[in-house]
Parts: C-alpha cells; structure tokens; sequence
C-alpha cells in the first residue's frame, strides 16, 4: 500500500516536471513580449537590454531551470503584463474561478444525476425525450455562443442580471467572495449555467446510461418481484448501484471544468485565473502562462493521484490484487 | 426534484427583485473598453490606456484641450529664452491629493525621472538636456539642439509629488529586472481632477471627484465617481452597454454601430484618428527571401511599387471592411498632426490595367510572388483588409501568401527586418510629423522595414528636428513627405476613424487621440 502509495506520488511529480518543460517549450512559439512592455518609440538598444534583463536570451534549458528553481520555492515572478507578482495574482483570481467552479458543479450535478434518473425512470415519456433533445443543444453549442445567448436574454432583453464581471466581492482574509452578496450572486448565475451546461450535459446521459443497466439486472427484478415499493427500488438499490462510476466521472470532470472555465471567464469579463491566462497569451506574458499551467498540470495530477487511491481504497477487488502480485 | 426547480425558480426571481438599483445621488460615470492600464506609474509605460488613467489624475505642464490644441496646465506660461532654452512660470497655489503643496522641485523631479534609464518615456523627453528650478514657481528646461516641438515632449511628462515618491520608494519607474511590484503600480498621486480611490486591476478602478482641483472654476465638471471596468470581449462589450450597465464606451465593435444607435438610448460619435495604416515593402535588399524571383528584389524598382499602390483598392476596403469607419490614406502622415498636408493625402486611383502595364514594362509580365507579414490582434480588422489586398494583388498577378501572426510575434519580426512585405500602424505622441516621417523613412529607425534610402529625404528630416523657424520647417515637412510618397515605398491604406458610444444625458467631448479627459465630461441635470 505504501510502496504503491510513493509509486504514484513520484510518477505524479514526473508529469508535473513534464508538463512544466512542455509549457515552457512552447512559450517559443507565442512570440517576444518587449515590443508590449516598451513605448513605440523605443530604440533597438534598450529593447536588447530590456530582453537580457528579462533573461529571455537565455538558451531554454538554462530559462527552464531558472524558472523550475524559482518556481520550488513558490516564487512565480512578476507578471510582464501587470508588473506584479505571479504568485499574488494567481492567489486573487483563485477565489473567482473556484467559487464559479463551485456553483457550476452544484448546478451541473444536481441537476445532471436529478434530470438522469428521471429520463431513466420515465423512460420514453415525452418530457424524457424533451429533455434529452434540449441536453443535446448543451454538447453541441459552442460555450462562448451559449454565454452570448444568456447575456442577450438576461442582461440586455430582460435587463435582470448583470452582463459582465463579478459584483461586489466581500474579502474574507485573503479570500474574496462574490457569494455573500447580492450583486456578487446575481451575476453568477448566467456563467455558472455556461460552465454547468457541457458537464450537466454528460453527466445527465451517464446517469441514464447506468440507471438504465442496472434497472435491468436480475436483483432489481428480484426486488421487484418482492414486492418492494417503486421509489426504494429506484432510489436505494438502483441509484446506489451507479455511484460509484458516476462519483468517479464526476471527479475527473471537476479538472474540466476549471480548464473550460477560460472560454466563460473570457465571455463574462470573469475575473478569474482563465481570464488572466487567456490575457497573459496575448500578451506573451510568460510567467503567469508558466505559473498557470504548472497549476492546472498540478490539478489534474492531483485529481487523478487521489481517484487512483481512493480507488485502492474503496475497490477490495484492486488491494487484494496488489498485495498478491 | 420539483420542488428543487420550483425554489431554484423562486431564489432567482427574488434576486431579480431585490435588485435595486442605487440611487443617483451622484454623477457615476460608468465606461469600458477592452483593455485596462497597465500601471499607475506615469513614466513607466507608454501606452495608449495607461495614459487615458494617468490624465485623469496627474497633469503635465502643457496639456491638450479635447480638440489636441495646446492649453496651459501646471505652467501658466512659458517662453524661449534662447534657441535651447525654455522657461516655465508655474501655477501656484496648487496641491496633490494628499495634500503637499506643488512646486518646482516635483517638476525637476518628474522630468528627470521620466529621463531614467527604466522610464518608457526617454527617447520622448531625449532632446533635452537639463531641467533645472530658477526658483519655486519658475523651471527651465534645457535642450542639446534647439527643438521646436519641445513642448509636445512637455505634453507627454505628468508630475509626481517628489515627497510622496520618495516616501513611497519609487524614485525610480518600474524596473522588469527588480522583480517586485512598485508602490506606483497600484496608486497615485497626481494634481488633477480626479484623485485614484481604488485599483483593481483586470476587474475596477474606480476614481473620485477631486474637490480642490485647481481647473474647476474654468471648468466646472460634474462626474462626480469614475468607475472603470475593462470588457475583453466586444460582444459582452455591446450587451453591456445595451442593458444600461454602461454610461460610456470607448471601442464598440464596428458591426454594432447601427444597433447601437437605433437603440435610441446611446449616441455615437466619430472622429478621425491620428493615425495610418499602411503596407511597407522591402525595397533595400538584393532579392525578397520569401520569393522565387532569385538575383533581384522586384520592389527596388519604382514602377513595381508604384503598380501595387495602383492595384489596391483603398475605397474598398475603408468602405466594406471598415463600413465607412476610416479615410483611404495616400500618405503616411495622418491629419491632425503639424504637417499634414490634405493635398499629399490622396491614393493613387485605382487602376488594376495599369497597374498591370506598369509590372510588363518592369519585366514581370506574369508577376511575382511575394510573403505579406500581418497582424491578427494589432489593429481593427488586420486580417481581412489583409486578406482583401491578397486578393487585390492576385489582380495583377502578384501571387500573395499571407502570414498572419499575433502581433507579439509579427512586430518582433519586423524589428529583426525579417520581412519583405508587411501591414503597420502608426500614430505618434508628439502630434508631429516630424515623428512619422523619422520613424518610418529614417533608415537607421526600428520601425523602418522598407530599405529606402534617399540622402535628401534623410537630410530633410534631420533638419526638421531642430528648424525653429515654423513655416519653414512646414515646408521642409512638406517637402519630405513628398518625396517619400512619391517613393512609393509604403502602400498607405487608411486613417482609421474612432467611433464612442454614450448614454444620451451624458457629454463626452470627443478627443482624436482616442484618450478620453473626464473633466470635460456633462451629465444632464
């Protein structure tokens, strides 16, 4: 158990040094930041001194390595954009997009396992159907388009919630929520349902799908010829039944939904860690797009770390397995 | 479940309800565009939004009135003393925001910080020498030649309270290398109109009324707050402004204009910028390395420049691609600046079979093929005017392969003079053409990719640059820019036009630098 246990924590910390040399490779590709960091009328010169102080000249193994010293020690750099420490802006955005990541995953799940046990159940009733075609519309639309559609509906159509941003935020320590107030929980609404849509979306069909396999297995027959009531047979034998790929699923999607959450971010001015990277791009500003990556490489890897040991955990089948072999 | 969506229901519609608006006890004015400032440090960032922030709350010595005309601010008056020096007499009386009283020493202060080896402003402030306090309320400013548009590099250096910088510790602008964020990257303490209350930035800044400013007798403006929020995306950019969250935007996408007016709720206006959109092409190097003409460049010779100049169609691309919002160019130098000569700013007609007879007579019958560098994110609607030029080109057989780069990529490649062909912009901060005709005809200039050199033309602009005598050097401008239009080394395209969406009840005076001053801002009582 433990040697699995370090097994994994050191394939973990290999991706991430992986994913770091990825990103930072490709930094190559999105162009030199000086000409955004100086005046039009700055001379050749002090762009070259500008760019040697910045040590972009350096050769990459030698920029790497600054940067994964650097990064050891929780030091990010300073953004070339906002001239500010990577660390301190990645820590003020974190609170925005883990509060929509949150209140999309609500939304996505409650409604995703509530909607997929209904289709299941009623199977073929027109409201199924209608569901199922409607969930259809949430795979098949691009985010970006479906924000747009919100926006003009409620924001300009109907005026009752907010366009843009994050309203009033109330800083709880070096946390800042947008869920204690009122304008802070208006206008989460319209991008909460943007992100949730897609993963409502898949998690609704995996419900169903499931729901679907075991309210044809012989014990729910056997139930059913019991006697038993139609809700203890849906809800405490067949909706337990599915848990555990679903709780599975679901975890691995809360990863996505932090990476999806840059097309929201953008669409709704959201002033998240998305939001911030998608600008650091265009801006070739490579500290925050090495911190952010490092970060999202750092989510994932830690996702799969603890569903690959819960899985341990929670499946005898696996544990006996790794103590015979 | 039910129950559920019934209260998730309710829950929405009770939000929806409580959402009161606030009451207008004061003037808010609330504005948007696409990008933020990048600091509140007035030295270390020449750019466009970072000094639409900085004029609300610093001031320099001479500022702009709306229309750019020059108008007294810290200095009440100046004068020449002699060919290389300038006096300025200050205002008096006046004081920052924190309360410390405006004097000479914060004027030297400023000058000479905005002359540090950090600040993005020392190649505009570079002609100068010296700047020394004769006494409290009198500065002379020194200059290594005489300069005639010193007080255009005046315009451009906003003055910080010595004290408070050094209390701060940010004697110094903000240097990449240090690796820290700056006091003054986050605030501010200026004389002008309105003091910086709070900076959040990507998310809000938000800016108060300065009650004590010293312009309010001549000026009695009436925003009362000022608060920013940067909108990335041009759509939710609209629908802000649409749903009234907006009272003032500064670039409302060109295909929403109609919508926007026929809204009736918001007025646009439209200016011309101060800028120039054009093609340069690479008439200096032996042969183009993008194409497979070998052993000679087909833009050295002047009938194959002049062909392309002929072969683009500049009405239709100010019309179908800019939809009206841009004036066809025939000159670099765009109006608005000293200079500018309305007779010179006329393209070539359109005319694709002479265009064609003028690439036979220069020996490219079957014509030639050539890489075209572009922007994709630099300028309004880069990659379909550039897509439109390829083509037009294909008109006359040039075989055109377009490059589009972001532009953190396509201006570095230009500066390495990695290009034989390329889409740039220009617009200066001096308001000066001398500005335009140095950077984009001077072959030592970084911004220079064409090649062309022409000694009378270079002596021309060099002599420009210390020619006190203003008509003459009008004509020495004239001249000039002449000369490097019939040079046919760039492909002028447009001047761009700016369009500002307000709130009907709210007053913006336009301004053709496209940087907004609030203090000329009315609401309607």
């Amino acid at each position: 158990m433990v040697r699995h246990f370090l097994r994994r924590l050191l394939q973990a910390a290999a991706v991430m040094v992986l994913a770091a040399a990825i990103s930072f490779l490709l930094f190559n590709y999105v162009g030199d930041p000086v000409s955004n960091m100086v005046g039009q009328e700055a001379t050749q010169e002090a762009r070259e001194a500008l760019r040697e102080r910045l040590g972009l000249n350096d050769s990459f193994l030698v920029q790497f390595a600054r940067f994964a010293g650097h990064a050891v020690t929780g030091d990010f750099g300073i953004s070339y954009r906002l001239q500010r420490p990577v660390a301190d802006l990645i820590a003020e955005r974190l609170p925005a997009t883990l509060e929509l990541v949150f209140a999309s995953a609500v939304l996505a799940i409650s409604l995703g396992v509530g909607l997929g046990i209904f289709t299941a159940i009623r199977r073929g009733s027109w409201v199924s159907r209608l569901i199922l075609a409607v969930s259809l519309l949430g795979v098949s639309l691009p985010t970006f388009v479906i924000g747009i559609g919100l926006i003009y509906i409620f924001a300009v159509t109907l005026g009752w919630l907010p366009s843009f941003g994050r309203g009033d935020v109330v800083h709880l320590g070096w946390w800042s929520s947008g869920l204690v107030t009122a304008s802070g929980l208006k206008a989460i609404i319209l991008p909460a349902i943007t992100l949730a849509l897609f993963q409502m979306t898949f998690i609704l069909r995996l419900v169903r799908a499931e729901m679907l396999e075991v309210l044809g297995a012989d014990y729910i027959r056997t139930a059913r010829a019991m006697g038993l009531s139609e809700a203890m047979i849906n809800f405490k034998y067949a909706l337990k039944n599915t848990a555990l790929p679903v709780i599975t699923i679901i975890g691995l999607k809360l990863g996505e939904l932090i990476a999806f959450s840059i097309v929201t971010e953008t669409v709704f001015q959201w002033p998240g860690m998305g939001f911030l990277f998608i600008q650091a791009v265009s801006f070739a500003d490579i500290p925050i797009m090495a911190a952010y990556l490092l970060m999202v490489a750092f989510v994932f890897v830690a996702i799969n770390l603890a569903v690959d040991l819960l899985y341990v955990v929670l499946d005898p089948r696996l544990r006996h397995g790794e103590s015979s072999s | 479940m039910r129950i559920f969506a019934q209260g998730l229901i309710a829950a929405v519609a009770v939000l929806c309800v409580t959402a009161s608006v606030p009451a207008k006890a004061e003037n808010v004015l609330r504005w948007a565009s696409q990008g933020d400032a990048m600091t509140m440090d007035p030295h270390a960032q020449n750019e466009g939004q970072t000094r639409a922030f900085a004029q609300q709350v610093e001031e320099p010595l001479v500022s702009r009135r709306p229309d750019l005309t020059k108008v007294p601010s810290l200095a009440v008056s100046w004068r020449q003393v002699d060919p290389k020096t300038w006096e300025f007499k200050l205002r008096q009386g006046v004081r920052f925001h924190d309360g410390k009283p405006f004097s000479a020493d914060d004027v030297v202060f400023s000058f000479k910080r905005a002359m540090m080896p950090t600040s993005d402003f020392k190649e505009i402030v570079g002609t100068i020498a010296d700047v020394v306090a004769v006494d409290a309320a009198t500065v002379r400013i020194t200059t290594k030649a005489p300069d005639p548009i010193l007080l255009d590099a005046v315009y451009n250096v906003f003055i910080m309270s010595k004290a408070w910088a050094a209390e701060h510790g940010v004697n110094t602008p903000q240097d990449y290398g240090g690796g820290q964020e700056t006091y003054a990257v986050r605030h501010a303490n200026g004389t002008g109109p309105f003091i910086l209350e709070t900076r959040d930035p990507d998310v809000r800044t938000v800016m108060v009324k300065n009650p004590n400013w010293w312009g309010l007798k001549d000026n009695p403006h009436n925003v009362d707050r000022i608060i920013y929020t940067p909108v990335k995306n041009p759509a939710t950019r609209v629908a802000a402004l649409l749903s009234g969250e907006l009272d003032f935007l500064l670039d409302p996408p060109l295909q929403d204009l109609a919508r926007i007016e026929s809204s009736g709720q918001f007025q646009i206006q439209r200016a011309p910028a101060v800028w120039t959109i054009f093609l340069g092409m690479n008439t200096g190097s032996k042969e183009l390395a993008s194409s497979s003409v070998k052993g000679k460049n087909p833009f050295a010779d002047i009938r194959v420049r002049k062909a392309m100049n002929m072969a683009v169609d500049v009405n239709a691309i100010t019309q179908r691609i800019m939809r009206g919002l841009a004036q066809p160019a025939g000159t670099i130098v765009p109006p608005g600046v000293q200079g500018y000569d309305k007779s010179l700013d006329v393209h070539l007609p359109f005319d694709a079979d002479g265009a064609k007879k003028l690439l036979v007579e220069a020996g490219y019958p079957n014509g030639f093929d050539v890489r075209l560098d572009c922007p994709n994110d630099r300028y309004l609607n880069d990659e379909p005017i550039c897509q439109a030029v390829v083509g037009m080109l294909a008109r006359i057989g040039v075989k055109v392969t377009l490059d589009l780069k972001p532009r953190t990529i396509h201006l570095p490649k230009l500066q390495a003079k990695k290009t034989d062909f390329y889409m740039l912009g220009w617009g200066s901060d001096t308001m000066d053409a001398h500005n335009h005709l140095s950077f984009m005809a001077s072959p030592t200039s970084i911004w220079n990719e064409t090649g062309y050199v022409d000694q009378k033309l270079f002596d021309l602009i060099n002599g420009m640059e210390s020619e006190i005598d203003m008509a003459k050097r009008d004509g020495m401008i004239k001249e000039a820019s002449l000369r490097l239009r019939e040079a046919y080394s760039y492909v002028p395209l447009y001047h761009p036009m700016l369009a500002w969406a307000t709130r009907k009840g709210v007053t913006v005076p336009m301004v053709p630098d496209n940087l907004p001053y609030f203090s000329y801002v009315r609401f309607a009582p």
